[in-house]
């Protein structure tokens, strides 16, 4: 089932992403320092955290591209499953805190807290918390996704909602009562399952994970998109109303995408937090979302190759950016979002494949009207 | 859904007595009755405005009633249920406007209409089978789209369009089929061999066309319903309904 | 020999010699020097008698004496024990005379010694102070010592009141005069049971945060039931009526939280119910409107410092046509391109906004701007226990004004009924001869402007930084979507509702949790009524 999932573009995708896991790697452990094709071991984990974000876009896109369902929120999701990891990284620090607390991590401390919140409890143990980082933005999505697709909102009003569920936990993560470190969220990890997290074997570790966790999350939506059930989310997408005529609940698969997406989106946040050290509510801010998007936009929605490519152009080039003219980024940034939606409506992507499907809504020249009621 | 089988309130296959429906004080619906036989083809004419797609509505869930009886099959009460619901009953439904998938193949909007189990988790897993390719082949056939085959459904003009759609409607293998101004949009020929497609079907099916079209019904050749701000001005063949003055007055003559 | 010395050598002399009238003051500088000596070289309960005594003069030149003492300049000389002022001047004591306040020379620190007072001493001296000067012909200064006389409850005091309540001609003073009269017979064992009662009775009548701690502080162990019953009964009355206030206070600032949603959602109900476009650079266009006004008041400071006073009214047309500009730029350059698809709006709109605030980031700089508040807008007016400022006031008048204002343009104007004529039906509007372009265009510019209005407002009570958009733009579409699109009275009942309702939940709740609530509760609102409050209804809305 899932061989036949697979086109030409998924596996091209696939080997390129197998070179780069190998590579990467390699340039960095198999190399000495200082020689051409050394590659410095930040480099490793920045490429890492690429990785997530393509994962989160591909994540994305499988909701916004196939369901038309536009998630401004599930950056949300993505630091849930960031905060879950967090959380095991801060018990597995055990007594080398700075105020050597066996159980507490330093923030509880330093809150004068005497014992660990209910909801700190299980993730000392891996499994638990790995489990969690895909349980708990699940649960989430499925509880949003019920009350919203039930109800049918959708459209623009759904994209509001969702960006006001990731500023609420944002809100809600800034205050130290919370229990998750407030402002400064879960820093100062030291290792992961006995692996110093400042190794360089680590971060190759991690990086190979993550390029892992890419090419299964890609392969599961390859899976969905093809089925019949990816049919009937692209019909969902394109006219709601007939769907429901012909007898699909929309609202169940909705839901079905929604959660799938959201705990695709936890695990790219588990990857992510430990390769950047740090996680904190700025995470949940709406910007950080709507990035997103603008990655899965730029990329070509609809594709997934497209969404792991756009995040990958765009990381990259943030990174570049805001190294070499920091006061640029944002021009570019803005830029990027006006000249994708008037110019690219199908990104990347779509200028390749001229003559494949048009989409209802992306416009056949540019003086497309409103539509009339 | 229908806790065992209640007795039957009426061996009509839809039913509506007193329906009525308001929008913010305007009375779209207003006391309508109208009964169709199982196999039954009917034809419901009327002015704009009169409620026609309204009472589709009403009857495809789409519209909750504010009083009146709905009951589908006689037993199971239409407004408790949503348009999904209305669809696994065997009610299908084409729009006044030509609705069709257009980024799926005509083969995929026929696939997805099919009659099959519309799960989250039967679709996840459904492979097509033989049976149902063949049944694709044979309504390809039908609404002759088969060198459309995959053409996707957005570049078909307008007529293929709402032959497309009727195709899936027969896909569904509905009991009931609400058809709403199929003829909108067609040239003469096409217009004739719809209203002949329409009466090959009713008899296996029961068949609720809409339509302005004089021609049209008059080719349907079957019993007329004339509605009039909401409410039954006439009924009968379509040469007596119209004798009637009243439906002179307000529709056809003038 | 000091001035000082000379001039209590002259005084002894002239007391034999001068006219009644300054043998009594010379007489009585004479015995508030007798008493006063008690501070030289006391311990602190020396010096708390020596305060007392001093006060029970009743003199006012006693209340410098204490004055000094509490604030720490009151030394002795080490060689003769004389006392006098003394302030610091590097090196050096500055010296001043003790009834006079005159300079009088100056002497080494170490010829000095402070009478010194611990922070028991200081709040005695406070209260015998204003006991003091209960009767000094300032107002201002029986203002504040009636208050004091208040807080200390000093029978000592009863009889300097008593006469300070006849001379008194101000109403109001005289009635704080008959409270701090009150406060002191409730606490006061000796004084007949009426006359106690009566006082529970004003006391209660004063209300307020003071009066419940009055009530609850003021009687002793041995008051009499009778007594204590009634005060219970006071104060339960009292925290009724606080609570009442509370209420008011809490509607106040949700009225006033509610003008500021309105505000910055008005615009937005404008472009988003109207017309159907998300714009996410609403904020944006808010902040121009903000720096417009920095802007203003800069040219002002610079040019013409006179026209301060005008500043807000000189950058509202400036801020309304500066957003407005950008708005049709927007809608003409981005926006009307992309009708009919409300995300990729959405998606592009947010891109011009990151874009607006990184170019205002780049000519202003990161930092807050200082915006200057007009004497107009600044102070406070009190309304019982309401404190009620007047940059909130103006700024709630102006968004009921700027909605009125809009009502009417949409309503009464020939643009509004083209504007809404080409929402209702776009392609009849045109076949009728409307300029849909220009149109589209206006309406997105009048959204646009409206922001900008709010953004002069806005620069009143908030920081203006580049920033400052974005802090808006999730609760102006909460209060959009909540109040219900297409519809001005939606957003008016939105805003409202909303900044009502956070102001109740902040106390229970805190600032930070009561806004979750809030976007919690709207979240699950919308799952009832997915088009809001004031719902636009018909077929147009659900195709
Ligand atoms: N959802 C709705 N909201 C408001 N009015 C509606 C709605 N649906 C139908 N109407 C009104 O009900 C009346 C009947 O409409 P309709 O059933 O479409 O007429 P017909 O199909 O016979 O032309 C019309 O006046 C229409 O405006
Ligand atoms: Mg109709």
């Amino acid at each position: 089932m899932s061989l036949r999932a697979l086109d030409r573009r998924s596996w091209v995708f696939l080997g390129l992403l197998f070179i780069i896991v190998v590579a990467v790697p390699l340039a960095n452990l198999a190399t000495a320092p200082g020689s051409w094709a050394h590659l410095p071991s930040f480099a490793v984990s920045l490429f890492g955290k690429y990785l997530c974000y393509a994962l989160l876009a591909v994540a994305l896109d499988l909701v916004w591209g196939y369901c038309g369902i536009l998630s401004l929120g599930h950056g949300a999701f993505f630091a849930l499953g960031g905060y879950a990891m967090g959380m095991h990284l801060m018990r597995e620090i055990g007594p080398r805190g700075v105020y050597g607390d066996p159980v507490l991590p330093d923030f509880m401390v330093f809150l004068n807290w005497d014992h660990l919140p209910w909801f700190w409890h299980g993730f000392d143990m891996f499994w638990f918390a790995l489990a969690m980082t895909m349980i708990v933005p699940g649960v989430l999505a499925f509880v949003f996704g019920w009350l919203a697709f039930r109800s049918r909102v959708t459209g623009v009003y759904l994209s509001i909602i969702t960006q006001a569920l990731t500023y609420a936990l944002m809100l809600a993560f800034f205050r130290n009562e919370m229990g998750f470190g407030g402002n400064n969220g879960l820093t100062d990890f030291k290792d992961v399952l006995g692996f110093d997290l400042q190794s360089d074997a680590t971060r190759a570790g991690l990086f190979v994970l993550s390029g892992l966790a890419l090419a299964l999350g890609f392969i599961l939506c390859r899976v969905i998109v093809t089925s019949k059930a990816g049919k009937v989310l692209v019909a969902v997408r394109d006219a709601e109303s007939r769907t429901r005529f012909l007898g699909y609940r929309v609202e169940s698969y909705k839901l079905f995408v929604f959660t799938v997406s959201a705990m695709l989106a936890g695990l790219a946040g588990a990857l992510y937090t430990p390769q950047v050290g740090i996680i904190n509510p700025s995470e949940f801010s709406p910007a950080n979302s709507i990035e997103i998007v603008i990655m899965v936009a730029l990329g070509g929605r609809g594709t997934l190759v497209g969404a792991a490519l756009g995040a990958i152009v765009v990381g990259a080039a943030n990174t570049l950016l805001t190294g070499w003219f920091p006061d640029f980024w944002l021009f570019v940034l803005g830029g990027l979002f006006v000249a994708v939606t008037l110019f690219m409506p199908r990104g990347i992507l779509g200028v390749f494949d001229r003559g494949g499907p048009v989409r209802p809504g992306a416009p056949a020249g540019l003086a497309l009207r409103r539509k009339e009621a | 859904m229908s806790p065992g089988p209640a007795p039957r309130a009426t061996s009509a296959l839809l039913y509506l007595d007193g329906v009525s429906k308001s929008f913010d004080g305007f009375r779209a619906i207003n006391g309508l009755s109208f009964i169709v036989e199982p196999g039954e083809l009917h034809a419901v004419i009327g002015p704009n405005g009169a409620g026609k797609t309204t009472m589709m509505d009403i009857v495809t869930g789409k519209t909750k009633p504010d009083e009146g009886t709905v009951l589908w099959d006689g037993r199971v009460d239409l407004a408790q249920i949503d348009e999904a619901g209305s669809a696994r009953l065997g009610i299908g439904r084409k729009f006044q406007k030509p609705t069709v998938f257009e980024t799926h193949s005509v083969e995929d909007n026929l696939l997805l209409a099919l009659n099959a189990d519309r799960g989250v988790f039967a679709t996840l897993f459904a492979t097509l089978s033989a049976a149902q390719a063949t049944r694709i082949d044979d309504l390809l056939a039908l609404v002759r789209l088969e060198d459309r085959r995959h053409t996707l459904a957005g570049g078909l003009s307008h007529g293929q369009k709402q032959w497309l759609e009727i195709g899936m409607l027969l896909a569904q293998d509905p009991k009931l089929l609400l058809v709403d101004e199929p003829a909108a949009g067609m040239t003469d020929d096409e217009t004739m061999r719809t209203a002949q497609l329409l009466r090959d079907i009713a008899g296996d099916h029961a068949v609720v066309v809409v339509e302005h079209d004089m021609a049209f019904v008059q080719a349907l050749d079957c019993c007329v319903t004339v509605l009039h701000q909401g409410t039954v001005l006439a009924d009968g063949s379509l040469a007596h309904v119209s004798a009637v003055p009243a439906v002179i007055d307000v529709y056809l003559g003038r | 020999m000091t001035r000082l010395h000379r001039l209590i050598i002259l005084a002894v002399l002239c007391l034999g010699i001068t006219s009644t009238a300054s043998t009594a003051a010379v007489a009585d500088e004479i015995s508030l020097r007798e008493i006063a000596a008690g501070f030289v070289d006391a311990n602190f309960s020396g010096v708390s008698e020596t305060a007392q005594a001093l006060a029970e003069t009743g003199d006012p030149a006693a209340a410098v004496i204490l004055q000094a003492l509490r604030e720490g300049r009151l030394h002795w000389m080490k060689s003769d024990e004389a006392l006098l002022i003394a302030d610091r001047d590097g090196r050096e004591m500055r010296l001043f005379d003790l009834f006079s306040e005159e300079p009088a020379g100056t002497a080494r620190r170490r010829d000095l010694s402070k009478v010194t007072v611990n922070n028991a001493i200081r709040n005695q001296v406070d209260g015998l102070i204003g006991g003091l000067t209960l009767l000094s012909p300032d107002p201002e200064a029986r203002r504040s010592a009636v208050t004091a006389v208040f807080e200390r409850r000093d029978p000592a005091f009863l009889e300097t009141l008593d006469q300070a309540i006849e001379q008194e001609e101000d109403a109001r003073l005289r009635a704080l005069m008959e409270e701090a009269r009150a406060a002191i017979l409730l606490a006061d064992d000796g004084a007949p049971l009426e006359a106690r009662l009566a006082a529970v009775a004003t006391i209660e009548a004063r209300g307020g945060q003071d009066a419940l701690s009055t009530l609850a502080a003021a009687l002793s162990e041995d008051a009499p039931p009778a007594l204590v019953d009634a005060a219970a009964e006071a104060r339960a009355a009292v925290e009724a009526r606080l609570k009442m206030w509370g209420y008011a206070q809490n509607v106040w600032q949700g009225l006033s939280l509610g003008s500021v949603l309105l505000l910055a959602a008005i615009g937005l109900a404008i472009t988003f119910g109207v017309m159907g476009v998300i714009n996410m650079a609403h904020g944006e266009l808010v902040m121009l409107g903000a720096y417009t006004t920095f802007f203003v008041q800069e040219i002002i400071r610079t040019s013409a410092p006179g026209l301060f006073e005008w500043s807000l009214l000189i950058a509202l047309p400036l801020a309304f046509l500066v957003s407005g500009g950008v708005g049709v730029l927007i809608e003409r350059g981005v926006v009307r391109w992309l009708y009919g698809r409300p995300l990729e709006t959405l998606l592009a709109t947010w891109g011009i906004s990151l874009i607006l605030q990184q170019t205002v980031r780049t000519i202003f700089g990161p930092n807050n701007r200082e915006v200057g508040n007009p004497d107009w807008m600044s102070g406070a007016m009190h309304l019982g226990e309401l404190t009620i400022t007047y940059n909130r006031l103006w700024i709630i008048v102006f968004a009921l004004a700027v909605f009125a204002l809009l009502l009417l343009v949409l309503r009464h104007t020939p643009i509004g009924l083209q504007m809404r004529a080409v929402t209702q039906n776009r392609a009849m509007a045109a076949d009728m001869g409307v300029r849909t372009g220009w149109v589209d265009a206006m309406t997105f510019g009048l959204g646009a402007g409206v922001a900008g209005l709010a953004g002069v407002a806005l620069s009143q009570i908030d920081n203006v930084s580049p920033n400052l958009g974005q802090s808006y733009i999730v609760d102006s579409f909460m209060v959009v979507v909540f109040g219900g699109a297409g519809n001005l009275w939606g957003a008016l009942a939105g805003a409202f509702t909303l900044g009502i309702a956070n102001k109740f939940l902040e106390p229970v709740a805190g600032a930070v949790l009561a806004k979750i609530l809030v976007l919690v509760f709207i979240i699950l609102f919308i799952q009832k009524r997915p088009r809001g409050l004031f719902a636009v209804r018909g077929r147009a809305v659900e195709a």
